[in-house]
């Protein structure tokens, strides 16, 4: 065949950038950081080969999770603004593909996972996959408004699998950092989901927003921050960290609480609609990434000044 | 919409590109895996 003869759209293989934007890369780097703290964190030595493993394993299942929900909803990304140019809404990669590729990084994560380190973490990398996949996507996101708070479970496991891994048991630690990132979700979810309201709307997902309207789900936003807080600063109540991480979970903290008492007194109409473009939500959303990853930086900062 | 085939082939060479750097790492991680495994061994 020529160079200059033509073929349809159709019959391009995807780009490799599609197959990276299936593992949704952002989001793992929230994931590969929680759980280099929880191997940071945990007591023990774990060979530096292992412990890169580790995190490749659970990196790895979070885009193997990832990839699973953009094959289950492709239906509902097809009709989000947001989601609408993900690679199977927008035809670059044929759902089946999206669904072998999920399987196959899934069951690959959890067996080097198991050779790595210990079966432990291995079921608990499993775990986190199967709730992230059949819990949150094919059960309660659909079904209820407190899917991103239950749901907000599978991203708490990274720091948890990552201490695991190391210590092949549980401890009170790993859990609380499992509650921090499990109270921080629905604060972070709600905020994006008061301005995508619309899109949440069209494509029939019961968000907060949605359902209970976006002034409760403001309620709720400086809710759930203010139960954050103090749950932040448990680690170092109990004595677990140091006085740095203490002074920067509060300030942190703190500042959170500001971005959440903002979103609430945004100016809006009496549906609880925002009348300046939801800037305020806009900005605690941002907020709320750079908090978790400070957060989380400060405990590692704490440990090895420590 | 149709397109030529030299975008064709660039996404073809892409893949396989990725698809070769993705198996020597993987060849890569099990050697040093194997490594650190057996050394437990000895």
């Amino acid at each position: 065949m020529s160079e200059t003869a033509a073929v349809d759209r159709e019959f391009l293989p995807a780009a490799v950038g599609d197959w990276i934007a299936l593992l949704k890369p952002r989001v793992m780097t929230l994931v590969v950081f929680t759980a280099l703290i929880g191997l940071l964190l945990a007591p023990g030595h774990l060979n530096p080969v292992l412990a890169v493993t580790a995190t490749l394993c659970i990196a790895v299942g979070a885009g193997a999770a990832a990839s699973l929900n953009m094959w289950y909803d492709r239906d509902i990304d097809a009709v989000m603004r947001r989601t609408a140019t993900r690679p199977v809404p927008a035809g670059r990669i044929a759902p089946g593909d999206a669904l072998g590729f999920g399987v196959t990084l899934a069951v690959a994560s959890v067996l080097l996972m198991w050779l790595a380190t210990n079966i432990a973490a291995a079921v608990l990398l499993t775990v986190s996959i199967g709730f992230y996949v059949f819990v949150y996507t094919m059960w309660l996101k659909r079904r209820t408004p407190q899917n991103i708070v239950i749901g907000g479970a599978a991203g708490a496991f990274p720091p948890v699998i990552g201490w695991v891994a190391v210590t092949g048991s549980l401890h009170p630690m790993p859990l609380l950092l499992f509650a921090i990132v499990f109270f921080w979700t629905p604060p972070h979810f709600w905020s994006l989901a008061l301005w995508a309201n619309a899109d949440y709307q069209r494509a029939g997902v019961p968000m907060l927003p949605v359902v209970a309207g976006a002034k409760e789900t403001r309620r709720q936003i400086l809710l759930y921050t203010a139960l954050l807080l103090p749950l932040s600063l448990a680690p170092w109540w109990l004595g677990y960290v140091g006085p740095i991480y203490g002074a920067a979970a509060a300030a942190l903290g703190l500042g959170f609480l500001v971005q959440a008492w903002r979103v609430m007194r945004d100016r809006q109409d009496p549906g609880g609609v925002s009348l300046t473009g939801d800037r305020p939500a806009k900005a605690a959303f941002r907020y709320s990434i750079a908090y978790l990853f400070a957060l989380f930086a400060a405990l590692a900062i704490d440990h090895l000044l420590a | 919409m149709p397109l030529d085939m030299t975008e064709l082939r660039r996404r073809q060479r892409g893949r396989n590109r990725a698809l070769l750097i993705v198996l020597l790492a993987l060849a890569a991680l099990f050697y040093a895996l194997a490594v650190v495994k057996l050394g437990h061994y000895h």
